[in-house]
């Protein structure tokens, strides 16, 4: 049971009986803020923490000067005291609500922000690029052999395996269109066309962008949560040179060859479906095939995978560089990293769709 | 009559996959003890405090928790235990993504059937009680290395478990903060009753803490010495303790 006297500006609490904490305590909270509390104990029979954490909620803003306690339980009195030892800290203030306009304001602060940080990171990863050219700009040969290694070798057989289902479906589709007229054997022109000039490419640098892009946020994320980063500029050392020129290298010299490979592993897959489902003799496909070879798509193609490779090297690098210090700052630079590419990779995608109208390619 | 101690272990081999560190480990820890586990680093201590809490597997022999065999206990009952046992790791661990008060109601969520009104209340008490009242909205990076322990602590006392495991839990601190940490850890004891198991190499903290402790010793790998740190500094049983105790003096140079 608890009573409450409330005389002046001095508060009693009498404590008695059983002290279960089952809402046993009614009172005020306000009343008790700025008044001395005498917590008194009497015949009490049995208590639990239950009941001490519902008078701590109570008396939590009390300051522990202004509370006295007699006749408690020992074990209750302690925890009291080491409960009461520091002041009741303020909660922090709400975040006071934004108007619309305001809204839009800081978005257009941070994304002008953005913006420059993005330009200022490209800028850095060209110097260092041209730098390297000079032999100023070195890194570890090493970390290079290791990076292309994962970008490149062990990632030929999904590479692969994609361009070949991406090729099964394209001729799949095409054939089905093609049959109303009678020329599906056109298939092979379809699948060589689309694969050389952009489908190779695109499939390849969303692979690579999901694959190999996270890949580099977390890895160098993970570096900035442990303070290698930190590291690493105290040494005097930049990290573009040290770590995103060996990344951006092995990417720039895997794509064209993932590209490749793509190409012909797509080929492979509408060679598969002409010849098993459509009934287009495999010298016939060949020859179609041979025929709408051109040298420019698969040029223009290979040109596509260079620029992927930038663009998927420097999203990972820079979303890696920028990451907070905790483990989900790095869950957000890997998302970003990888949105980021594909992104920039489509609007690069139709950027020099234009610069080949162009100049007529 | 003497009481039964919270944790027994018997004849026990640590390590990781099949390399054993240590060999043939039996103590005792009597309940609302302080227990210190000691030793040089990489002698297999936190291997120890691991496989205490169940986190890898004993390479032989057998642990008892409040009288349960843990290699032979059923999935229940492993988990029964480990709601009575709070663990402190060095870095605090507490969730970057949740404010102090989330990471202190995790396990209240989990495991009681308490209202969010309840839980509230419990997740500020305990707050309060490691000195940190008011800090409920507040995220880990936006308070101290010790006040990240001091609420690693919090959560680790929310469902008012039996055992706390500490794994250095003065490493990075100051030392006044490590003071502090010392004399909560102390508080608790006293005022909870609650089990204190400290994995620890920090002599004043040793000193200021232990009412019992076992030396882990990498040379003979087994514990070699057993008892008060303080029983142990005045009578060593062997030159290690000696070095470990007094930070390098060599026992030969003593006795003369």
């Amino acid at each position: 049971m608890v009573e409450f006297k409330i005389k002046g500006n001095s508060v009693s609490i009498l404590l008695s009986g059983v002290l279960d904490g089952t809402k046993c305590i009614d009172a005020p909270v306000q009343v008790l803020h700025h008044k001395k509390i005498s917590l008194t104990g009497k015949d009490i029979v049995s208590w639990n923490t239950d009941f001490v954490v519902e008078l701590f909620t109570l008396l939590k803003r009390v300051p522990k000067e202004n509370i006295t306690y007699s006749g408690l339980p020992e074990g209750m009195e302690r925890l009291l005291e080491l409960a009461f030892q520091n002041p009741y800290k303020d909660q922090k203030n709400a975040q006071e609500k934004s108007s619309f306009l305001e809204c839009i304001g800081n978005w257009g602060i941070c994304f002008w922000r953005s913006v420059e940080k993005g330009c200022a990171f490209i800028h850095q990863c060209l110097s260092s690029w041209g730098r390297q050219l000079t032999g100023v700009a070195v890194y570890r040969k090493k970390d290079f052999w290791m990076v292309l290694a994962d970008c490149g070798p062990k990632a030929i057989l999904i590479v692969s395996l994609i361009s070949f289902m991406v090729g099964l479906i394209l001729a799949f589709v095409g054939a089905l269109q093609l049959k109303t007229f009678g020329a599906q054997v056109y298939v092979a022109s379809l699948v060589t066309i689309g694969m050389t000039r952009i489908m190779g490419a695109i499939m390849t640098g969303i692979i690579m962008a999901g694959r190999t892009g996270a890949s580099y946020a977390a890895t160098i994320g993970t570096m900035q949560v442990n303070e290698e980063l930190d590291a690493l500029q105290t040494m005097g050392i930049s990290r573009t040179d040290f770590l995103v020129l060996p990344r951006m290298n092995a990417l720039l010299l895997s794509m064209p060859i993932l590209i490749l490979l793509s190409d012909i592993m797509g080929i492979l897959g509408g060679c598969f479906v002409c010849v098993l489902f459509w009934d287009i003799p495999l010298v016939e496909y060949i020859k179609y095939t041979l025929n709408s070879f051109d040298l420019t798509n698969f040029l223009v193609g290979v040109f596509h995978g260079v620029v992927f490779g930038f663009v998927i090297a420097v999203c990972g690098c820079y979303f890696g560089v920028h990451c907070g210090r905790n483990a989900d700052s790095v869950g957000t630079a890997t998302t970003n990293a990888v949105v980021y590419a594909i992104v920039w990779m489509i609007i690069m995608t139709g950027l020099i769709t234009l610069l080949c109208e162009r100049i007529g390619i | 009559m003497k009481q039964d101690p919270i944790i027994h272990v018997e004849n026990l081999d640590i390590g990781y996959d099949r390399k054993v560190i240590m060999r043939n480990l039996s103590f005792d820890i009597p309940k609302g003890d302080i227990f210190i586990i000691m030793g040089g680093s990489g002698c297999g201590k936190s291997t120890l405090l691991r496989t205490l809490t169940g986190l890898i597997p004993a390479q032989s022999g057998r642990i008892f928790i409040q009288g349960v065999e843990m290699s032979a206990a059923s999935l229940d009952e492993k988990l029964e235990i480990m709601k009575h046992s709070g663990i402190l790791y060095q870095s605090g661990a507490l969730f970057s993504s949740m404010t102090l008060a989330e990471n202190v109601a995790l396990p209240l969520q989990q495991y009681t059937p308490y209202s969010q009104d309840k839980i509230d209340q419990i997740v500020s008490f305990k707050l309060a009680l490691v000195g940190l009242a008011g800090y409920e909205d507040y995220y880990p990076s936006e308070i101290s290395g010790g006040m990240c322990k001091r609420a690693g602590l919090a959560r680790a006392l929310a469902l008012d478990p039996e055992i706390v495991y500490f794994d250095e839990p003065s490493a990075g601190l100051d030392p006044v903060s490590s003071k502090n940490l010392d004399d909560l850890i102390l508080e608790i004891n006293k005022t909870l009753g609650t089990t204190i198991i400290v994995v620890t190499h920090e002599l004043p903290s040793i000193f200021a803490i232990a009412k019992h402790s076992i030396f882990l010793d990498k040379s003979v790998q087994t514990i070699s010495a057993e008892g008060n740190p303080k029983d142990l500094l005045k009578n060593p049983p062997n030159n290690q303790v000696y070095e470990f105790l007094t930070r390098g003096a060599s026992h030969e140079k003593r006795a003369k």
